[in-house]
């Protein structure tokens, strides 16, 4: 039954129901803006719950994909001769798999969250919740495109939003912050765009025979499907060297050494989303200076993009790249791993900690990449989502903290269990689900990530695993400060939650007991997410 | 001398038919010209603005209605079974209505129609006395414009590029008491003269090694003699690649434009920034097309080196017009900037040359040239309503707009995407369609320089944007006049719908316009 609804662009645009509601709302009802925000968050989620439910990770995600031309468009066909049509097609093409099923939940329960803990939103609702749904629509989006220009075209989408809730609601430097911003992710987006327009050129093109007209069909597609299709079958245009077709010319080829270009391009494209440690800076300043529900969003899904493109673009297309990639992309993730626990260590302000302690835990994720087998991937995931929500957590707690004291320096915060139990027991909580405390969801993602690198690069594995002592000692550091320790003159008065930001705090904290305890809600849908890939690994391994 | 009596052949009265486009300008020129000599001094001089847009309008309809003529025509047979050229062609060859040009005559006519409704509202009799001029001037200029995009001949078309020039001259001086003005327009004759002065020198040596004007016939003639005189013919493309270049502010020909651009009236920018810099282009399609792409001898492969320079001109016009604009705070001359960067991006498709599969070019810069006529007027609607509410063109004039004007700013918005080249506007397919082109041809770097200089654009673009929504308002009302706020709409709503369904127009181009019969000039 579901299968017949649109339900993946139903999720996508259900946001826009808010948007067009809120434009017609008067601009200093904040109340009415904030209720009409919320419901347009949960809807994405009570709709991605039921695909949630209905999904059978034996059937893979065939049954709900979606499929229009959005635009053919005719190219000159002066220089190929008489053929049927020549063309370039882009779709509106929406899939699910076990790959975007997670993230997509992660995506519509952090947005929910994240809409809740904008409570703290002090000017401008109506245009801070346009933005907002905006961003989400372009979040969902990311996770369900099948071709690469709309894959593209969501991503930039999340990219303006993004600017202006920096730009606009941020702190002190928020204007550098977005600046910073724009022109990294710009960075990123236009090396994606190059390696996509390279792709769509060669493997995206395919001639298809008519018999009955008698004609061929030239086209180039920028259809995930097609592309991958074409890299992977043997006798498609894209694979063929010059001698296999017999010295002649052949512009659709793609050398080894083209792959490389493409996959590193990509890797850089995505490693700056997510961010690799070069590419970092931008992503401190983002996390200091935009408001905390923004962070929310930005911390715990718009990296996980970043990791996603790279699965999704980077190794699923090119298995046997990343194949001799493994080992430089699992010491990339082992230096995030360090470089971002050492750093968080020394900060003193909290909202650096967390950031650096982002990086570190994106670094598990490069190395359940690298693994390139089922548990390693897995781990990778659960990393995701783990990492997505203890980050949205952590920023929620952090916004209502600063809101209270007006500072989330470490030094001008203390002994916050006295005045505001429940915020600090949650944020030890948070704290223990950051370290990777057995029994709750970042053990797991941690866990299963070094389980599957241990597989082939035992070496590197046991280096990542210092930093997993370096967490423990950042997180107990900075947050056992806040919560106990001498607590200043002026935090003796400051009250604790209040029920709207309760529930967000509850619900998160119940999703990473949830997944800690009973992992399978989130393996179950990825069960048969990675066969193909593994398929083709193992191929490539037995030649 | 066959060949010089059919260059010599007169116009028929049935030829005059097929020109009507550019009469119904010249008659309109010369009525309206009388009639501001009659009108009382002190009367508003927006009833000429009006029969302004008439003539346009009417010229506009038979563009168009030439367009759908020729199109019937393509691929139909005559009674033999021989297939019969659609194209017209009038006084041996030199004048030609064919797609290509009929699509940039509407894309100009379109143009001025817009910067004609922008000037309705927004050009004040304190600022140029003679209003009644500045209206009809505009014309002669686009008539100059039209005949550049159908000469196949290097006389019309230097005829059309100095009726296009003088006028514009005289239109970039137009607002007399402004020192700003005076200067530009001393500035723009000077450049004007020795962007003239290369084409000429330039096209002179084609003369002389060919023995005639006639695109198509010098076309013959390179064939023959490329490879006994490969040093002219690099001497005779470079310098004709230079006089063009100033013509569409292509770095490094392009330190005229920002000075120019903000002296000129801001309608005038507009016209300078599209119909000028399109007209020019249309020069370079036919020119390098024709000529170029069949001068190559077996030791000196002309025709690549000539497709390469224009690449790099391309390069670096991208590169040096998007770094330039970083630290620009005059709005005016940050969109002459822009321009030079977009000069670049239309440059592309003319250096991508015909290779392996790829033929789309003129598809590609159609497309291209629309979105970019679309974006660039609509912003400059958007200043000149700016500039009359605070009286300057700075960047600051922006602050905190979205409080003042929140449906302008929302347009404005619009602008900047597209002009950044980001989704989901004309810009962003513009340039992706450009990007397909250049990857089908396989010419990555240029692909890698065209995002590069699109990223550096992010941050001044992105400035305005931080002017509107991030500054501290000023106490200035912003009132819209009716006729502007339209045009802004218009290129607004226009920008995002080529930014949704950008397949018409491209699907258009591509099914009929044929480069061997509407680009190539061919004698019969």
């Amino acid at each position: 039954m579901l299968a017949d609804l649109p339900i993946l662009s139903l999720i996508t645009f259900s946001p826009l129901l808010g948007i067009l509601v809120l434009l017609f709302l008067p601009k200093h009802r904040s109340r009415w803006l904030k209720a009409t925000a919320i419901i347009a968050t949960i809807l994405p989620l009570l709709l991605s719950l039921w695909l949630y439910a209905d999904y059978d990770s034996t059937k893979g995600g065939k049954a709900y994909e979606e499929t229009a031309t959005w635009l053919d468009v005719s190219l000159n066909k002066e220089a190929v001769g008489e053929v049927g049509s020549y063309q370039f097609e882009l779709q509106y093409h929406m899939g699910v798999d076990g790959l975007s099923m997670p993230l997509l939940l992660l995506t519509a329960v952090v947005g929910v969250m994240a809409a809740l803990a904008s409570v703290h939103v002090k000017k401008r609702w109506k245009s801070f919740y346009i933005w907002f749904l905006l961003l989400e629509i372009g979040m969902l989006g990311v996770f369900l495109a099948r071709d690469v220009f709309l894959f593209f075209v969501f991503f930039e989408m999340t990219l303006i939003p993004m600017f202006f809730l920096i730009g606009i609601w941020g702190y002190m430097n928020r204007e550098r912050a977005a600046n910073k911003f724009l022109l990294y992710n710009g960075i990123g987006s236009a090396i994606m765009l190059i390696a996509f327009v390279i792709l769509v050129a060669t493997a995206g093109f395919r001639a298809e025979q008519v018999p009955e007209k008698q004609q061929t069909n030239l086209s180039y597609c920028g259809s995930y499907e097609v592309i991958t299709t074409n890299l992977t079958k043997a006798d498609s245009y894209v694979n063929m060297s010059t001698e296999q077709t017999q010295g002649q010319e052949n512009p659709f080829y793609l050398s080894e050494r083209m792959r490389w270009v493409i996959f590193l391009l990509l890797l850089i494209a995505f490693g700056i989303k997510l961010p690799i440690f070069p590419f970092h800076t931008w992503m401190l300043r983002v996390h200091t200076e935009a408001p905390p529900s923004v962070v929310m969003i930005h911390s715990g899904v718009l990296l996980k993009m970043g990791a996603y493109g790279l699965l999704r673009f980077g190794v699923f297309m090119f298995p046997a790249v990343a194949e001799d990639w493994k080992v430089a992309i699992a010491i990339l993730g082992v230096v995030n791993i360090l470089y971002g626990a050492v750093l968080a260590v020394v900060q003193k302000e909290f909202k650096l900690v967390l950031a650096y302690s982002s990086i570190s835990h994106m670094g598990i994720v490069l190395l359940g990449i690298a693994s390139l087998n089922e548990i390693g991937l897995h781990g990778a995931i659960i990393q995701l989502i783990s990492h997505g929500l203890i980050s949205a957590l952590l920023f929620l707690i952090v916004g209502s903290i600063y809101e209270r004291t007006g500072s989330t320096e470490l030094k001008d915060l203390g002994g916050l269990a006295r005045s505001m139990p429940f915020i600090s027991g949650i944020l030890l909580t948070a704290g223990m689900a950051s370290l990777g405390l057995p029994g709750l969801s970042g053990f797991i993602g941690e866990f299963l990530s070094l389980l599957g690198l241990f597989d082939s690069q035992q070496a590197v594995t046991c280096v990542a695993v210092l930093g997993v002592i370096l967490t423990a000692v950042y997180v107990l550091r900075s947050i056992l400060g806040i919560t106990f320790g001498a607590m200043p003159e002026k935090l003796a008065a400051v009250r604790d939650a209040r029920l709207i930001e309760a529930v967000p705090m509850i619900t998160l904290l119940a999703f990473i007991v949830l997944i800690g305890v009973y992992p399978a809600v989130l393996t179950e849908p990825m069960k048969h997410g990675f066969d193909t890939l593994l398929q083709q690994l193992s191929e490539k391994a037995g030649r | 001398m066959e060949a010089v009596q059919q260059q010599l052949q007169s116009l028929t009265w049935s030829d005059a038919a097929y020109l009507a486009p550019e009469w119904i300008l010249v008659a309109f020129t010369i009525a309206l010209a009388v009639l501001d000599l009659f009108l009382p001094r002190q009367s508003s001089r927006s009833s000429i603005g009006w029969l302004t847009l008439g003539g346009l309008a009417i010229s506009l309809g038979f563009a168009i209605w030439r367009l759908t003529d020729v199109i019937d025509k393509v691929g139909k047979t005559d009674a033999n079974g021989q297939p019969v050229s659609h194209v017209i062609r009038l006084m041996g060859d030199s004048y030609r209505i064919d797609v290509f040009s009929s699509l940039l005559k509407i894309l100009f006519l379109v143009a001025t129609m817009l910067i004609v409704l922008m000037s309705l509202g927004t050009v004040r009799k304190t600022d140029i006395s003679d209003r009644g001029e500045f209206y009809y001037l505009l014309l002669p200029a686009v008539v100059g414009a039209m005949i550049m995009a159908s000469s196949g001949d290097m006389i019309t078309l230097y005829i059309g590029l100095e009726l296009l020039s003088i006028t514009t001259y005289v239109l970039v001086g137009i607002r007399k008491h402004a020192v700003q003005s005076a200067e530009a327009a001393f500035k723009y004759v000077v450049t004007g003269g020795i962007s003239s002065a290369l084409l000429l020198f330039g096209m002179s040596y084609l003369y002389g090694i060919t023995g005639a004007t006639n695109l198509g016939a010098i076309a013959q003639g390179i064939q023959q003699h490329a490879s006994e005189y490969p040093a002219l013919l690099y001497v005779s493309f470079f310098f004709i690649l230079a006089g063009l270049g100033i013509k569409i502010a292509a770095a490094p020909f392009h330190y005229w434009a920002p000075d120019v651009y903000q002296g000129a009236p801001t309608p005038v920018t507009a016209f300078l920034a599209v119909v000028s810099k399109g007209a020019a282009f249309a020069i370079i399609f036919r020119i390098l097309y024709n000529v170029a792409f069949f001068a190559s001898s077996p030791d000196y492969p002309i025709a690549d080196d000539v497709f390469l320079a224009v690449l790099v001109i391309a390069a670096a016009a991208m590169l040096i017009g998007s770094t330039m604009a970083l630290r620009q705070v005059n709005v005016k001359r940050l969109m002459a900037l822009s321009g030079v960067a977009n000069a670049g991006y239309l440059l592309v498709p003319v250096g991508l040359s015909l290779k392996g599969m790829h033929a789309s070019n003129v598809g590609e810069f159609i497309f291209y040239l629309a979105a970019y006529l679309l974006m660039t007027i609509g912003m400059l609607a958007v200043l000149s309503v700016i500039n009359k509410s605070v009286g300057h063109d700075e960047i600051g004039g922006f602050a905190g707009l979205y409080y003042r004007a929140p449906w302008t700013a929302a347009a404005v918005v619009v602008f900047v995407l597209s002009l950044a080249g980001l989704p989901v506007t004309g810009g962003f397919f513009g340039k992706l369609f450009i990007l397909l082109g250049a990857a089908e041809s396989k010419l990555y770097w240029i692909i890698a320089i065209m995002v590069v200089s699109s990223v550096i654009s992010y941050y001044f673009y992105f400035g305005i944007i931080r002017q509107m929504f991030m500054r501290a308002t000023i106490d200035t009302e912003v009132r819209v006049p009716v006729t502007t706020g339209i045009v802004i709409w218009l290129c607004a709503v226009a920008t995002v719908v080529l930014g949704i369904v950008p397949g018409p127009v491209l699907d258009f181009v591509n099914d009929h316009f044929s480069i061997v019969s509407d680009l190539f000039v061919r004698l019969q």
